[in-house]
């Protein structure tokens, strides 16, 4: 493929063109290697700097205060931590057994012919725009929940606490199931590759002694993978908390706890894009960047730690 | 192994259950891959049909008609996204392509990994937090400007370029490296002459699943280049710049139904441009990979 001459060749200017290229080139990647480390640090310290008044002013009281109050200028996190909490562990409910059930149908089960397109489906969920899902959750998936599920399910399972309740074309039901929509594609791929990285000798000797296919996921596959799942549904926890503009679009904005998971409620992400373009107070807009702390934290923590646990398994198939 | 009544019956039954438990959580599997395809098709084909009545070459030439009458089209917010996207791009892959190169030619392998894992927490902001952060870093002061929301986007981009350029530099076999150093080549010469062109094919599927991804973002958009005076097209990148997830997002909170068809219109462009990104950007790796595999 290559064609170069010796550099011997080459005049001797040339050549030390070239030896300084070397150091420019590494410069200048060393430079964007810096430039990423700044930006991470800049990121952080301008996020908490927006935060800086409600920080002071509100402390760690803000985590469990659940007053909203433009007039009054106070403001509190707990019904938006409350609704972030329950549309995320909703959506991760649905979709953990989902996505895993996915990953399992691609790596063990469909046959090589649906394989890819099957696969690439799934991967092409997670490319739809989060404005385009939360336009059809607005204006399809809503009204639909409303009019056909959502008596449905206030008629018979009405009796669980929080399933009771008014219908509503917004609220956290439509919120939930969009954020599931999210995750489905991020878990389903993890888990596929994490199946497929079980070595072929250890699933063919339980095929061997006699297991069913399930009986070889559960009890020789599963045990191998859980680490990585655990990973995978951290990352899926972390899409589903940060996720704004779809969830904005869908939840209603309410500025009350919802008493029902039909009534229309309010996330920290769904309340940052609603309200941080346009606020009466600077403790309000003050405010809204402390939800952008905590989000920016949540991502942190729950990103760095997959990918210790991912590391970790790697690391151990790595030695293998 | 049990012993419990007939060893024989029991054996029967029990492989029978077995048997039958497999069968079941096969069909629930298969069922799961079928319900998550099927979802895509639902909001496709609802996008797609929604869009139709509003789909009309008026809507890429036109603008927003006054008021909110019916007619008009989204072509002040094509061109946004398209100048946008342009920009951001032009940051984000420079930027991403020599960060691949320093953690591939350069970096001491734990430094590697710091930037790696850096990069994978940088992708996984929410998205709507970048916005704040360039609102705080730009917009503050100066107001808003379609750069500030190039910026942004370039942030979204370019943990994704820099990781799939990486990956894609380390599949370049050790002995095209080793044969521009043995030829005498500086490692610079040897990257440029000989790494990247091996490479580029993986770096350009990067960069359209990249922009892609970014056409579609709205929550970095939201507070940077969100508010402007009138619906005429602007190509002045340091004013705000109408976008199409930006029309998408406020028409489908406008109770007009005008509005909501163009929302789906809008939608649908975005869609297409999506999907058509994601899947050359696949075809395109596999056949990179499939060079790269020949050269070694």
């Amino acid at each position: 493929m290559t064609t170069e001459t010796p550099t011997s060749h080459i005049p001797l200017s040339a050549r030390r063109r070239w030896r300084l290229g070397d150091v420019l080139l590494q410069g200048i990647a060393g430079a964007a290697a810096l430039g990423l480390a700044a930006l991470m640090v800049l990121l952080v310290v301008e996020v908490v700097g927006q935060a800086h008044a409600a920080l002071s002013e509100f402390g760690l009281g803000f985590l469990h205060t659940s007053v909203w109050n433009t007039v009054k200028d106070t403001y509190g996190a707990l019904d938006l931590i409350f609704g972030t909490l329950v549309t995320a562990a909703v959506a991760l409910l649905i979709a953990v057994p989902l996505a895993i059930a996915i990953g399992l149908f691609l790596s063990e089960l469909a046959p090589r012919a649906l394989r890819t397109p099957v696969g690439t489906m799934v991967e092409l969920l997670a490319a739809i725009p989060s404005v385009v899902l939360g336009l059809w959750g607005i204006l399809v998936l809503g009204p639909f929940l409303n009019e056909h599920v959502e008596p449905f399910m206030i008629a018979h399972l009405g009796f669980v606490p929080f399933l009771d309740g008014f219908p509503s074309p917004v609220g956290l039901l439509p919120a939930c199931l969009i954020l599931t929509l999210m995750v489905v594609p991020i878990v389903a791929s993890i888990s596929r590759e994490l199946f497929t990285s079980v070595p072929g000798e250890l699933k063919q000797g339980a095929l061997a002694l006699g297991a069913t296919r399930w009986e070889m996921v559960r009890g020789v596959a599963m045990p191998q993978v859980s680490g990585g799942l655990v990973a995978a549904v951290m990352l899926g926890f972390g899409r589903a908390v940060g996720e704004a503009i779809a969830v904005t679009q869908v939840i209603g904005g309410s500025l009350t706890r919802p008493d029902s998971i039909y009534a229309p409620a309010d996330t920290m992400a769904s309340r940052l894009a609603a309200q941080y373009a346009g606020t009466a107070t600077s403790l309000q807009k003050s405010s809204l960047a402390y939800l952008a702390v905590i989000l920016l934290v949540i991502s942190l923590l729950t990103n760095v730690a997959a990918q210790v646990i991912v590391r970790r398994i790697q690391r151990r198939l790595g030695h293998r | 192994m049990s012993a419990v009544g007939n060893p024989l019956v029991s054996r029967g039954r029990r492989a029978r259950r077995r048997k039958l438990t497999g069968q079941i959580m096969e069909v629930l599997a298969t069922a799961a891959a079928l319900l998550a395809a099927a979802a895509l098709a639902i909001v496709i084909i609802t996008v797609a049909k929604r869009a139709a009545p509003a789909l009309n070459v008026d809507f890429f030439t036109q603008n927003a008609a006054p008021f909110g009458g019916a007619g008009g089209g989204i072509e002040n917010a094509i061109v946004g996204t398209l100048i946008i996207t342009g920009i951001a791009t032009a940051i984000a892959l420079p930027a991403g392509v020599l960060l691949a190169i320093f953690n591939t030619e350069f970096a001491p392998r734990r430094l590697a990994d710091l930037i790696s894992l850096t990069l994978n927490v940088l992708a996984g902001v929410p998205t709507i937090v970048i916005g704040v952060f360039i609102f705080a870093l730009v917009v503050v002061g100066r107001g808003q400007s379609a750069f500030a929301g190039s910026l942004g986007l370039s942030i979204v981009m370019l943990p994704l370029v820099a990781r799939a350029s990486e990956e894609v530099l380390r599949l370049v076999p050790s002995h095209l490296r080793e044969g521009g150093m043995a030829l005498g080549a500086t490692r610079a010469r040897t990257v440029i002459t000989v790494i990247l062109p091996t490479a580029i094919g993986g770096i350009v599927t990067a960069t359209i699943v990249a922009v892609a991804r970014a056409a579609g973002e709205t929550a970095p958009l939201l507070f940077t280049t969100s508010i402007f005076v009138g619906t005429a097209v602007n190509t002045d990148p340091s004013q705000a710049m109408a976008s199409i997830p930006m029309v998408i997002f406020s028409y489908s909170e406008s109770p007009d139904p005008h509005a909501q068809q163009q929302a789906w219109a809008a939608a649908l462009v975005l869609v297409a441009v999506v999907l058509v990104g994601s899947i050359a950007g696949r075809l395109l790796s596999l056949r990179t990979r499939r060079q790269i595999e020949q050269v070694r």
